[in-house]
């Protein structure tokens, strides 16, 4: 087992210089503004929310008949299906499609489960090329980074550290700050890479059992072409993407792109349901799709934990987060940030290795609050708190439950519960405290470093009502 | 209808360091003719445990509290946060207990004092105050758990002296989520650290919130950034406290 990370940010270095923090805000602010001028009118989002998180809850309750009925609707479709438990299977499996082909390299349309795979690393240790071809994605790789935002990869950098950063990769191409030209620029590189590439890999959005087919939702269509252009196309996804029928898509892609982007509708959604045919004239010649468990159908058992899966990626958790705000994505150190992640990873990977996430959340609410499938993220924060410390460990899927219980930490609270489920020891407890107020240290730790202590108050409340003749009986 | 009497539930905060704010509160209630009944075995509602992960020790608590309320009348508690933890965390935490039904009973008589003196007392407030500006701050368990966020708002709109300024950010989280200001010291202080600058920028005198943890959090800050910074420090209360400095003669 590992050893319990601890999750402790600098908010000051998180996200570097002020402008920079900044400039984080306002891009969060105009997310959370647009997504609000999507939604003018409250009743209708609420109807929207419980009809996306019906179709969702109904696709989970149903998921394992769902999945078969998937895999036999995409073979008949002709798509290859795969199943891994394991993210190294998922690569095997990547990689075994690649060898078969003979193809030293792949183009990327933006897939979150391939960084959850750890894609682009295994296969460039195997000496294959991965290119990301997302517009976001493709910034983030040029300077060796991660994602910082499940949409909004890049989301992170300023205009001025993009700007830098292509002059510094692409000499050749004159410096510019103007994000059209860059933007252009990044697509004349793309544009050849696609033509070339023997293999494309996308992720899905929704898996639709009923027809076998496979939806992306994208903005740049770089996923399009990923799915297309190349004559192999591997699609990534974890098994809890699928939906029950084609009917259920509209609902879904109404809530998703208003919620994420604050977009009426994405520029592309592609429906993609099997290679090309014989009477074709373009598309790939073999579709695969890979189904990535990693840890889902151990949240999928247990009924309070299971909403976690209800989720749909749109990332509106994260933009209304105000401690994502303010430390930014890297620093949740996940594959996963903000909220979504907090609940997410711990569950994944066990609570030794993110664990400490959970305490990084006042439980405010505001990602419950905007999350189109109404996963109650708060409630599952204190869940995993509960696992975390709890004792009765067979009784929770959640891996490594009970690591973090600290035999100090445990025996403050028994003490406490002691004392506040006995009347007569709480009211001598705090009748002592309030006259020993005095005694109360002005320094307690973290607390006093920005705040000045709270002062006991001179008589309890407790007392003055009771002085004052208010009935207790 | 308006009942002829309630229980009231102080809260453990109130007790140890805001009893004024129970104190106005009680007196706000008695003023519109409601008996108040205070049992005094109350301490606190469990939350602190509850949201630590501790749900034994949480529930323990929460146990001698729910035997308290016997009759049917309601649950006024001056606290959006142990309102919300009676009404919609009681129901979870009791869940295949052999006492959930009480715990039933308990939560569904439970209403967040603003929103008592809103809705069922339907008050009418006279101001006998100097004109003043005043910010509000409303807790994230008042406006998403109880989603009782507009009542305050609804309170002031009464006092003609009363002139409400609007912050910016103003739904956003102070930072103090209880344990959450211990265990996350650094993202808690850069939370109240904006809070407390989007509040002066306000140029408002006096913040009011109808839960004393933010209260405690957001006026901590302030005191500290007036004696180190020197800085204004706006004056901080809870709105029960407020209001009856303000109406009564
Ligand atoms: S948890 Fe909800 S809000 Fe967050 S990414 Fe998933 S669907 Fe969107």
């Amino acid at each position: 087992m590992a050893k319990p990370t601890e999750f402790r940010v600098d908010v000051e270095k998180a996200l570097g210089k002020t402008e920079i923090r900044a400039h984080f805000r306002k891009a969060m602010d105009t997310l959370m503004i647009n997504r609000r001028n999507q939604f003018p009118d409250d009743a209708a989002l609420q109807a929207l929310r419980t009809q996306a998180q019906a179709i969702r809850a109904n696709a989970l309750s149903k998921l394992p008949e769902l999945l078969q009925q998937l895999e036999t609707n995409l073979i008949k479709n002709g798509v290859q299906v795969h199943w891994a438990e394991t993210t190294d299977e998922a690569n095997q499996i990547v990689l075994g499609i690649m060898q078969k082909h003979n193809a030293k390299s792949i183009i990327k349309g933006k897939s979150m489960v391939s960084e959850e795979m750890g894609l682009n690393h295994f296969l460039e240790e195997r000496g294959i090329e991965a290119l990301e071809s997302d517009l976001g994605e493709f910034i983030i790789q040029l300077d060796g980074e991660t994602p910082s935002h499940i949409i909004m990869p890049a989301i992170h950098k300023s205009k001025e550290q993009i700007s830098a950063l292509f002059h510094e990769k692409f000499p050749d191409i004159p410096y510019t700050d103007n994000v059209d030209e860059l933007t252009a620029s990044a697509r004349r590189i793309l544009r050849d890479k696609f033509y070339a590439a023997p293999v494309g890999l996308s992720g899905v959005n929704f898996a639709v059992a009923e027809t076998g087919t496979l939806c992306l939702v994208e903005n740049e269509g770089n996923g399009r072409m990923s799915t297309t252009i190349p004559p192999v196309h591997i699609a990534v996804t974890g098994i809890e993407k699928v939906v029950e029928k084609l009917s259920d898509i509209p609902s879904l892609l109404s809530i998703l792109p208003r919620s994420a982007t604050g977009q009426p509708i994405t520029t592309y959604f592609n429906m993609i349901s099997g290679p090309r045919k014989p009477d074709e004239k373009d598309g790939p010649t073999e579709v695969h799709l890979v189904l990535l468990d990693n840890g889902r159908s151990r949240i999928y058992s247990d009924p309070e934990l299971l909403a976690t899966l209800r989720c749909i990626r749109c990332g509106a958790c994260i933009n209304h987060c105000p401690v994502y705000v303010r430390i930014g994505g890297h620093s949740y150190g996940t594959v996963y940030p903000g909220p979504i992640g907090t609940i997410l990873e711990p569950q994944k990977s066990g609570l030794s290795v993110h664990g400490e996430l959970i305490q990084a959340s006042s439980l405010c609410g505001a990602c419950g609050e905007v999350c189109p499938v109404r996963i109650p993220i708060p409630n599952i924060i204190n869940r995993l708190r509960y696992d975390s410390v709890r004792k009765d460990t067979e009784n929770t899927p959640t891996q490594e439950a009970g690591t973090r219980r600290k035999s100090l930490e445990a025996a403050t609270w028994k003490a406490w519960s002691w004392a506040a489920s006995t009347p007569s020891v709480y009211n001598f407890g705090s009748k002592t405290a309030t006259q020993l107020r005095g005694l109360v240290p002005n320094n307690l730790g973290a607390w006093t470093s920005v705040r000045s202590a709270p002062k006991l108050a001179e008589q309890t409340l407790h007392q003055q009502l009771k002085t004052l003749g208010v009935d207790h009986e | 209808m308006k009942p002829e009497s309630i229980y009231f539930f102080g809260t453990c905060l109130i007790d140890l360091i805001y009893p004024k704010a129970g104190v106005s509160a009680v007196q706000l209630l008695q003023r519109e003719g409601v008996k108040v009944i205070y049992p005094q075995a109350q301490t606190c509602c469990g939350q602190p445990a509850w949201n630590s992960g501790y749900r034994n020790e949480a529930r323990k608590v929460a146990r001698a509290q729910i035997q308290l309320f016997p009759k049917n009348i309601p649950i006024v508690i001056p606290s959006g946060s142990c309102a919300g933890m009676m009404k919609t965390h009681y129901p979870e935490l009791f869940k295949g207990e052999p006492d959930e039904a009480d715990a039933l009973k308990v939560a569904n008589r439970v209403y967040e004092l603003t929103e008592f003196l809103v809705d069922v007392l339907k008050v009418q407030l006279q101001d006998l105050g100097q004109a003043v500006e005043v910010a509000v701050h409303t807790s994230c368990s008042a406006r998403r758990e109880m989603g009782v966020a507009d009542k305050i708002e609804q309170l002031l709109g009464q006092l003609s002296n009363v002139d409400v300024k609007e912050q910016a950010y103003k739904a956003e989280c102070c930072g103090f989520g209880g344990t959450f200001a211990v265990k996350q010291p650094e993202i808690s202080a850069a939370m109240v650290t904006d809070k407390t600058q989007h509040i002066r920028a306000t140029g408002a005198a006096q913040l009011v919130s109808q839960d004393c943890g933010c209260l405690m959090n957001i006026s901590g800050a302030f005191a500290y950034q007036a004696e180190h910074e020197g800085k204004s420090a706006p004056k901080a209360q809870h709105i029960a406290e407020f209001l009856w400095e303000r109406t009564h003669g």
